[in-house]
């Protein structure tokens, strides 16, 4: 492959991958932390039926509806699943399951229902992505990049997936220390007059807005991995919240560009002639990359004295 | 069309994959119950995730031994083993590293997931994977499905439930009181096990009609239904079973009446329908009758304290407080109390007072801790023990009788 | 919340209310359920300024409720809550709390000297700056607790009694005028209770006010000068001499407490 090649076919979707896993991983920190990983799971299967909505509503395939739609729909749901708790006095476990299943259900069928097939839009795509596809045709080579022609060409994935992650990276940034306090003592951080409860929809919004944004790149599924597998294996590298933000966008950005690697030249490697799903494979590398910080990384396991010794 | 459905009279493989369906909702209900009350309801999300590189390899299998890779027992097989080693790995990551539960079935379900969409790219690029339509596998599709298939669904269906019936007791038990079933000698952790295996079970008989993302609303939603309709848990497991065998008689019948009608969602809108009629009507948990309660608690607080007010001549500052004694007709507009108002206040004053002599009297001890500020004192003493308790607020302070 | 004690005209006020007006904490017909069963009920309670005051009664008795009720971490169903006179929104810098150990997870990734730190948050806000000042503060207050050799220790690694130290120095830096602490001695080592009642005694010695969840019925003469004696509602208040007496500590107690258990923590002071 030559360089106008790499930029044209390569550059864009590994840039795209890399940015959807570093706007993840940041939130991810948090929810991994708050045991609540599994609103990542809950967030990342609504993000269908809210998109759907959006195009229900407004009739056309735009970004900004759709990401206005996934996060009203993770919000909802967020909502839903605390009034299922509460009302039922549900655990928020099968709270979360019964309300992210329905709503899947619900997207799925609007989906299969409604006349979306002509446009960019089936259940396929939203489940397992379409990096493949996000190509910069005009480009020729490196130049391309100071050529404002050709620029304008580029997929505005890529513009969406950088700007979200700036504001994702501004979000963590500006609230760190709330969100530091509340994860850690919630009721402590109540009398310091941190809004605890807003801060928590806050990192719900802030992470259904990542998930849709990385969405178009990696589906709704492969989204918890991102959201989930860096932050993990990070937590098991070291004792500092500080540096585990820094080892869980490491980690991210090293899954992303090996998963892509591997998805485009693997297959070639091995002998075959077709590259198999990168979304897939960015997975498949992060969890690989969890499975070797669970066995190897320095602070695997729990700390010495229990919060009751 | 729809009461064709409902009526078995839409063809063989229909009416098969209607009956499968039904006794596969009955199953995940049950089983799901145990799960739900062992609080470990997402588990199985993990569980199901990790179905497809097991469908997958499978199938690749298959081809390279020269057979049809779309041999549904094949793959089923092969889902299921895959999802052995994902419950494995969840239960050695929250176990072994500091990660929680939750992290370890979001790692597994994504990873899982994520490579098994490599293996169906990969499958895609073999001549034979072309039309392999593992894609049904995701969201469950009943169209177009082989006689052998539908067969295969109802007796998977039928020997799971069976399963159910035969391990319920022990199940029960752990679920219900771990601590209790261990002293009658029976192996939590083993029971446990059997749990996850028919989760499994349930799974991978569901692949085909329900689809790896959605099954786990079939073992969640109708337990947490028929926890709105009953505090026993027996009984939870009952209306467990119907209503997951209902959402899937119904749900397939929908779904077989037209085309673009995928089988996985129409079983778990139609659960969740059931769900949220319950959520709301449901006398005893229920929005509508948790909401008028918390109303009529917060009007018996207020009401009370607004007496005590009154009967120790305090001023009344909260509005809710005034704007009830007045309704009741207890105070003049201007906060003066009535007659009535008077009586009334003396009564609770003069309740408080036995509380406070009932909670002294050693005797009464089990009585006294129902004191939560609103329950009558009639309620919890004959008039009997009242007079007695009367009889000794006359005497001074200090003096024991 | 009901601001009209707070917001009354001063020249009107009754003694009683002068009292509230100044008091470090006035709880007023506060009542908190969770569900259908009150578990606090009509609580009024005013905390004597530069007093240290025992919160004390049963187990399930609403102790730690009404703490979280008067900081407004749990939301009352009734009744008011002033600080210094002030609705608690606008004291909340005059306040330090420190929770029940094992309310957090300790296996969070931190250093004592962050834990230590987040008392500082009020005046650093979101994005100023941690100056040396700021350190010297943090680093001062885990001396008073005798736990400045461990700043840097990951915080899963103290044991229970130096978990509970970080816990009062993170009040420390704070530099409350209202100490409000849940059971800060429970499953501490006797070394670290000493420690503790120390800081706190000097704390009331610096005109402080100390307000503490407790447990252990033998120690309160020797710690306290207050007490509230509680069970779902207020029992007594006031001077240990006056409010821990046996009649009171039956009704709080009830059968709980045998009749020679009471009488021998009564005589222990008298």
């Amino acid at each position: 492959m030559n360089t106008a090649e790499f930029v044209a076919l390569t550059l864009s979707p590994l840039l795209i991958s890399v940015l959807s896993a570093v706007t993840c991983a940041l939130p991810g920190n948090f929810l991994v932390l708050r045991r609540q990983a599994l609103i990542g799971d809950a967030i990342s299967h609504v993000v269908l039926p809210g998109i759907v909505a959006a195009f229900l509503v407004t009739g056309v395939v735009s970004a900004w509806p759709m990401l206005i739609g996934a996060a009203g729909a993770a919000v909802v749901a967020v909502v839903l699943i605390e009034a299922v708790r509460r009302l039922g006095r549900i655990e928020p476990g099968a709270a979360m399951g019964v309300v992210f299943t329905a709503m899947f259900a619900a997207g799925v069928l609007a989906l299969e229902q409604s006349d979306t097939s002509s446009v960019h839009l089936d259940v396929e795509h939203a489940l397992y992505g379409n990096l493949e596809s996000l190509i910069w045709l005009d480009a020729t080579g490196w130049s391309s990049l100071w050529d404002p022609v050709a620029l304008a060409g580029l997929p505005p994935e890529l513009g969406r997936i950088a700007a979200v992650c700036l504001g994702v990276a501004a979000f963590t940034l500006i609230f760190w220390r709330p969100l530091k306090i509340s994860t850690f003592d919630e009721g402590f951080a109540r009398t310091l007059g941190i809004p605890t409860a807003t801060l928590g929809i806050a990192l719900v919004v802030v992470s259904a807005v990542a998930a849709v944004a990385a969405f178009d790149a990696v589906g709704s599924i492969i989204v918890i991995a991102m959201f989930i597998c860096p932050p993990a294996a990070a937590r098991l590298m070291t004792d500092r919240l500080e540096m585990q933000i820094a080892w869980s966008v490491g980690f991210a950005i090293l899954s992303a560009v090996l998963g892509f690697i591997l998805a485009g030249y693997g297959p070639l490697w091995l002998g075959g002639s077709n590259a198999v799903s990168a979304a897939g494979m960015i997975a498949t590398v992060s969890g690989l990359v969890l499975a070797l910080a669970a066995v190897f990384g320095p602070c695997r396991t729990r700390s010495g004295a229990s919060a009751q010794g | 069309m729809l009461l064709d459905a409902l009526t078995l009279q839409l063809g063989y493989n229909a009416t098969l994959v209607a009956i499968g369906a039904a006794l596969l909702g009955v199953a995940a209900g049950v089983t799901g119950t145990f799960l739900f009350l062992r609080k470990r309801a997402l588990v199985s999300d993990a569980i199901s995730h990790a179905t497809l590189p097991g469908v997958g390899l499978a199938f690749i299998l298959m081809v390279l031994l020269g057979g049809d890779g779309r041999w549904l027992p094949g793959l089923l097989a092969g889902s299921a083993l895959t999802a052995l080693l994902g419950l494995w790995l969840v239960q050695w990551l929250s176990r072994a590293t500091r990660l929680g539960e939750d992290a370890a079935i979001g790692a597994v379900l994504s990873v899982f997931f994520g490579f098994g969409i490599v293996l169906l790219t990969v499958i895609q690029t073999i001549p034979a994977g072309r039309a392999a339509g593992l894609e049904s596998f995701l969201l469950g599709s009943t169209a177009g499905m082989l006689y052998s298939d539908a067969v295969v669904i109802a007796v998977g269906g039928l020997i799971t439930l069976g399963l159910v019936i035969l391990l319920r007791r022990p199940m029960i038990l752990v679920a219900f009181d771990p601590g209790f079933a261990e002293t009658t000698g029976i192996d939590t952790r083993r029971t446990d096990l059997l749990m996850m295996t028919l989760v499994l079970a349930v799974t991978v008989v569901g692949l085909k009609i329900v689809g790896l993302i959605l099954i786990v609303a079939l073992l969640i939603i109708p337990p947490v239904t028929a926890r709105f309709w009953s505090d026993r848990s027996d009984h939870v497991v009952m209306i467990a079973g119907g209503l997951g065998g209902m959402a899937g008689y119904v749900g397939a019948a929908i779904s077989a009446t037209a085309p673009d009608l995928p089988t996985g969602p129409i079983i778990v809108l139609v659960a969740f329908a059931g769900f949220a009629a319950s959520l709301m009507l449901s006398p005893g948990r229920g929005v509508l009758s948790s909401f008028l309660r918390h109303r009529r608690f917060q009007a018996a607080v207020h009401m009370r304290q607004g007496l005590l007010a009154l009967a120790q001549e305090q001023p009344i500052y909260e509005p809710l407080t005034l704007r009830l004694l007045r309704r009741a007709g207890l105070v003049r507009a201007d906060g003066v109390p009535t007659d009535g108002g008077r009586a009334r206040a003396a009564k609770a004053l003069r309740d408080e007072r036995r509380w406070t002599v009932l909670r002294s009297m050693e005797a009464h001890e089990v009585a006294a801790s129902l004191y939560d500020g609103l329950r009558e004192i009639e309620t919890v003493l004959t008039p009997d023990q009242v007079a007695e308790i009367d009889r000794r607020i006359g005497l001074p302070k200090g003096v024991k009788p | 919340m009901n601001l009209t004690l707070a917001s009354a005209d001063g020249a009107r006020l009754g003694p009683e209310m002068a009292a509230l007006a100044h008091s470090p904490l006035a709880i007023r017909g506060l009542t908190v359920s969770y569900g259908e069963k009150p578990a606090v009920f009509s609580v009024d309670m005013t905390v004597t300024a530069g007093a240290m005051t025992a919160i004390i009664g049963p187990n399930g008795a609403g102790k730690s409720t009404l703490l979280k009720a008067a900081l407004g971490i749990v939301k009352p169903l009734s009744g008011s809550v002033t600080v210094f006179g002030k609705p608690l929104a606008e004291a909340r810098g005059r306040i330090a709390y420190v929770p029940q150990r094992a309310s957090v997870d300790w296996d969070f990734p931190t250093r004592v000297i962050d834990v230590v730190t987040m008392g500082l948050y009020r005046e650093l806000g979101l994005l100023g700056r941690i100056g040396a000042a700021h350190k010297a503060r943090a680093m001062a207050a885990l001396e008073r607790v005798d736990m400045d050799g461990f700043a840097t220790r990951q915080i899963g690694q103290l044991s229970g009694g130096q978990q509970q130290r970080v816990f009062l120095a993170r009040a420390l830096a704070q530099g409350a005028d209202l100490y409000l602490l849940d059971e800060p001695f429970a499953g501490v080592d006797a070394a670290t209770e000493k420690a503790i009642i120390a800081v706190l005694k000097t704390l009331r010695d610096e005109g402080r006010t100390v307000v503490a969840v407790h447990h252990d019925l033998s120690t309160v003469r020797d710690y306290f000068e207050r007490v509230v004696l509680m069970n779902v509602r207020k029992i007594a208040e006031g001077p240990v001499d006056e409010a821990f007496v046996p009649e009171y500590l039956q009704e709080a107690y009830g059968g709980r407490l045998a009749t020679a258990q009471i009488d021998q923590l009564s005589l222990a002071g008298a």
